[in-house]
């Protein structure tokens, strides 16, 4: 069937080396900030004394490193829902999965300095009475098991959950819905104390990763670098695979699923695999957030934050993956600043920010604001394929 | 009269191979040997004190357990003493009349102990027997049933011989057999006792038979004591088995009436209303407003509040519903996912506004006098009334909304112009003006569901929030666009969860539900009764 497409279709192929990275403008900027902010807030905060005019407080940099990890979360979504039309209101379950996975092996690495001084359990087990290590914390004192953990458990549950659900087309609000029960569930299980997870209070007192103390300067500033990196590295993966002919794929999925597997297109193949990548890098984003706010518990399963993710993604602007970083960052500004100086108004402010970006701005800031509508080219080129698709069907809306 | 029935009373349980009952005059006797005795003769004291009969043998043995009977330590007169200041007031107990006071230092305590209480409350249990109250005879004769204390029985068979009411003859014939049982020394007497407990299939009686069947006696005791114990677990299970479907209807009649009106604005609309929940929660809000109106101005009409914050809330919650469509869905129509989120915003203004207006707390709503108190089927099978009222009123709310949808014209331009909405316009039906309508109708039902919920559950900002899932499930699983699927949908999850329970515990058994729908809807991705035809491709 692949075959009746039409050959005078532009080949995405004949680019070559980084150049999906660099067709994009707007991504290009978000490159060059990530690599600006990685020199300046080490500058800013270690060697510019305390005091200083141009001092960044340890505080900020925390700050922004967990909007980093935001906007790792929010460049997931985007990567499902802009490109593939696939709204997961469950997201936040695999970042606080990838999350779990990190707590877990820093509960590991706190070893003999916990409150009750057991090498092996951590404190929470000792004050439930447990005696031994239950079987799913076993390698977590290995960083470079953990370090695996944190994709691969939110990879295959999104996988295993994926399967049954895209095999079975479910898809639309269905898959919406079924996703938040999905969080909703684990959310439920990972109150429970019998899970070994620490019930409601989670894993938290937290004294090092990898060694290094997480109270100092440095490890802030490392941790920072870390998640600039994991969002400049998960950018470019995400770039790679929607500019690449898988992506065209997807986006015509996301406009029209009957057509493409019309074509012969195995859809629920496409949708698995981008839902898959998408866990697993809304785990990592969650694996660098814990060690940055020094405590992960089952509040982060809440239906509520996940669909807060998909706003941050649609005010930013979906379907423009640094439209969903920038949106993440803003959002998450605006929630420190508002829950700070106006804590009553923030509800009203984030309620009135879904309603009125949904309704007014229905391409995000990024497509709407002048300024930052350096994605068109993709879009009209992807409105051109499309209507190509249509033209080859006999033109049918 | 009292002592007289006393008397009469003392000459039937001889014939339980039981000791003779206390002659009239030992009353004195036996008071007078509280304060001298130890702990065993304390026990035969107050056997022999309860046996007599006597009018005054309640209110001593009142004081006795309330700790403030003592004695004379000159002359070793048993005395109530009430502190009242510096000084003791004295009363004599056998003429209850003042005698004076004292110094605490002339009087002592009469000492009491766990033991001696226990053996108190069942005694006064079996002084109360003959109260004019039947509730009080019945608490009076459960009382005997746990304290087995010998010296109720002359009063039990006096009690059963006039009692009148069904229900409470019952647990008096109950707590004769158990103190037979327990105390008689004739194998055959124990034999009988087996035989009438064993129709009582409650779990008093199976910790009792149960014990016996574990004690050391004899053979045949022990024998028939498990077999009765066998055939009252079996009663038992089944009686639990049908507790467990009552209250999974009950939860499930909850479900249905959250989901019913989710199953108008997302099964017929294609609407995913997530604000639906905070409707539901503003009909429970204008439950606890009608109901402070009724507090305020009308104390003595309280019972009526409900019936007219049913209507109150489908009206507020209703108009809220319109507002909604008009100044938000009806831009977003044909993007569900957008509708989503806006409505989710929706829900955050909506709560914060009342937290705003009402405060994060719990609200105060009451139940009218008619919906509170329970039924006792059988076997510890309690039925409360207002649970079996929110079951009926689910399926009242259910029959009359298909009435609606079915018999009248506005039900049959709704389903027009969710079927094929051009044609619906062509045929001259606003359309706008129904979309906003069914919305709006949707929206009142939350609110009337609202009402229903405030009576059992927490009135408080978050309430719409412990639903909304829920509800969603049931119309998922049900299947999208028809009630019935609903319904069945609801009272399906409800009963599930409920036999659930007991084994895996309340969240287990949630989550286990929400794993089982998850994989369910793997298998009928539209539910269980789902759409056929064209318009399910949309």
């Amino acid at each position: 069937m692949a075959s009746n497409m039409p050959r005078n279709m532009p080949a995405p192929e004949n680019r070559s080396g980084f150049a999906f990275l660099l067709t994009d403008t707007g991504g290009k900027v978000l490159l060059a900030v990530l690599f600006l902010s990685v020199i300046v807030v080490p500058v800013f905060n270690l060697w510019i004394p305390e005091g200083a005019p141009f001092h960044l407080s340890t505080f900020y940099v925390g700050l922004f490193g967990k909007y980093l990890t935001f906007a790792l979360l929010a460049l997931s979504v985007d990567l499902i829902w802009g490109y593939c039309g696939i709204l997961s209101l469950g997201h936040g379950a695999f970042f606080a999965l990838g999350g779990y996975a990190m707590g877990m092996h820093m509960m590991r690495e706190i070893g003999t300095r916990g409150v009750y001084g057991n090498a092996l359990l951590p404190d929470f087990m000792v004050f439930l009475n447990w005696k031994e290590l239950p079987w799913f914390w076993f390698g977590f004192d290995h960083f470079w098991f953990a370090a695996i953990m944190m994709f691969l458990v939110p990879g295959a549950l999104a996988f295993l959950f994926g399967w049954l659900a895209f095999r079975s087309r479910v898809t639309g609000v269905y898959l919406s819905i079924i996703t938040q029960a999905m969080t909703f569930a684990l959310m439920l299980a990972f109150f429970r104390n019998d899970m070994g997870f620490g019930g409601n209070n989670g894993l938290t007192d937290f004294k090092d990763l990898l060694g290094f103390n997480l109270q100092t300067d440095n490890t802030r500033v490392g941790l920072f670098i870390a998640s600039a990196v994991a969002l400049a590295l998960g950018y470019a993966l995400c770039r790679y695979i929607v500019s690449s002919r898988l992506g065209r794929v997807l986006v015509a999925i996301r406009d029209a699923e009957s057509r493409t597997r019309f074509f012969g297109y195995r859809v629920e193949y496409y949708q698995l695999f981008v839902f898959t990548v998408s866990a697993m890098l809304a785990g990592i984003a969650g694996a660098l957030y814990v060690p940055q706010v020094g405590i992960i518990n089952p509040s982060e399963f809440t239906p509520a934050n996940s669909i807060e993710i998909v706003v941050w993604v649609a005010i930013g602007g979906r379907g423009s993956l640094y439209g969903a970083a920038l949106g993440a960052v803003l959002v998450n500004y605006a929630k420190s600043y508002f829950t700070g100086a106006l804590p009553e108004l923030w509800l009203f402010a984030l309620g009135g920010l879904f309603i009125l970006s949904t309704i007014f701005l229905p391409k995000g800031i990024v497509g709407t604001v002048p300024a930052f509508n350096v994605g068109a080219g993709i879009k009209a080129a992807a409105a051109k394929l499309i209507g190509r698709v249509r033209e080859n069907l006999g033109g049918a809306p | 009269m009292f002592l007289v029935l006393a008397i009469l009373a003392g000459a039937l349980p001889a014939s339980l191979g039981l000791s003779g009952p206390a002659q009239a005059g030992e009353f004195e006797e036996a008071l007078a040997s509280l304060a001298k005795a130890k702990t065993k003769g304390k026990i035969a004291a107050i056997d022999v004190i309860a046996a007599t009969g006597d009018e005054r043998a309640a209110d001593v043995l009142t004081t006795f357990l309330g700790g403030n009977l003592y004695f004379r330590k000159a002359d070793k007169k048993v005395l109530i003493a009430k502190k009242s200041g510096a000084v003791y007031v004295l009363t004599d107990p056998l003429t209850n009349k003042e005698i004076g006071q004292t110094k605490k230092s002339k009087i002592r305590k009469i000492r009491i102990n766990n033991r001696l209480r226990k053996l108190l409350r069942g005694v006064l249990g079996g002084l109360t027997l003959l109260s004019k109250d039947p509730a009080k005879r019945r608490a009076a004769a459960d009382a005997v049933f746990k304290s087995r204390a010998l010296s109720a029985l002359p009063v039990l068979e006096q009690a059963i011989a006039r009692e009148t009411e069904d229900n409470v003859k019952e647990r008096l014939i109950m707590a004769r057999a158990a103190v037979a049982l327990d105390k008689s020394k004739i194998e055959a007497e124990r034999l009988a006792a087996i035989a009438t407990l064993s129709a009582f299939a409650v779990p008093e009686v199976r910790s009792l038979l149960g014990a016996i069947a574990n004690s050391k006696t004899s053979d045949a005791v022990r024998a028939a004591a498990a077999n009765a114990l066998v055939d009252i677990e079996s009663r038992l299970a089944f009686w639990n088995g049908v507790g467990n479907v009552f209250h999974g209807l009950s939860l499930g009649s909850v479900l249905l009436l959250a989901a019913v009106g989710l199953a108008i604005t997302f099964g017929v609309m294609g609407v995913i209303n997530m604000a639906h929940g905070e409707l539901v929660m503003i009909g429970a809000y204008t439950t606890f407003m009608v109901q402070e109106v009724f507090r305020n101005y009308f104390p003595g009409a309280f019972d009526f509040s409900i019936l007219v914050a049913i209507p109150a809330a489908f009206l507020v919650a209703g108009a809220g519903g319109v507002a909604i469509e008009r100044g938000v869905i009806r831009y977003l129509y044909g993007r569900p996912l957008e509708t989503l989120l806006a409505t989710w915003g929706l829900s955050l203004i909506l709560q914060q506004l009342m937290r705003t207006i009402f405060g994060p707390t719990n609200q105060e709503v009451g139940n009218p006098s008619w919906m509170s108190g329970a039924v006792e089927v059988t076997g510890g099978l309690v039925l409360t009334y207002n649970r079996l009222w929110i079951i009926a009123f689910s399926l009242m709310v259910l029959l009359s909304l298909l009435i609606l949808l079915k018999k009248t014209a506005f039900g049959l331009q709704m389903r027009a112009v969710t079927q094929n909405r051009a044609m619906a316009s062509s045929m001259g039906i606003r359309t706008g003006l129904v979309d906003a309508l069914t919305f709006g109708l949707g929206s009142g039902i939350a609110g009337m569901a609202g009402v229903a919920i405030s009576q059992i559950d927490n009135v408080s900002p978050n309430l719409g929030q412990n639903y909304i899932i829920d509800s969603f499930m049931v119309v998922v699983f049900g299947g999208v666009g028809n009630l019935w699927g609903t319904l069945v949908g609801a009272f399906t999850l409800g009963i599930v969860n409920k036999f659930m329970e007991p084994f895996t515990g309340t969240v287990l058994a949630k989550i286990l539900v929400l794993v089982a729908i998850i994989l369910f809807i793997q298998k009928r991705p539209r539910g269980l009764f789902a759409l056929k035809g064209r318009a399910v491709e949309n």
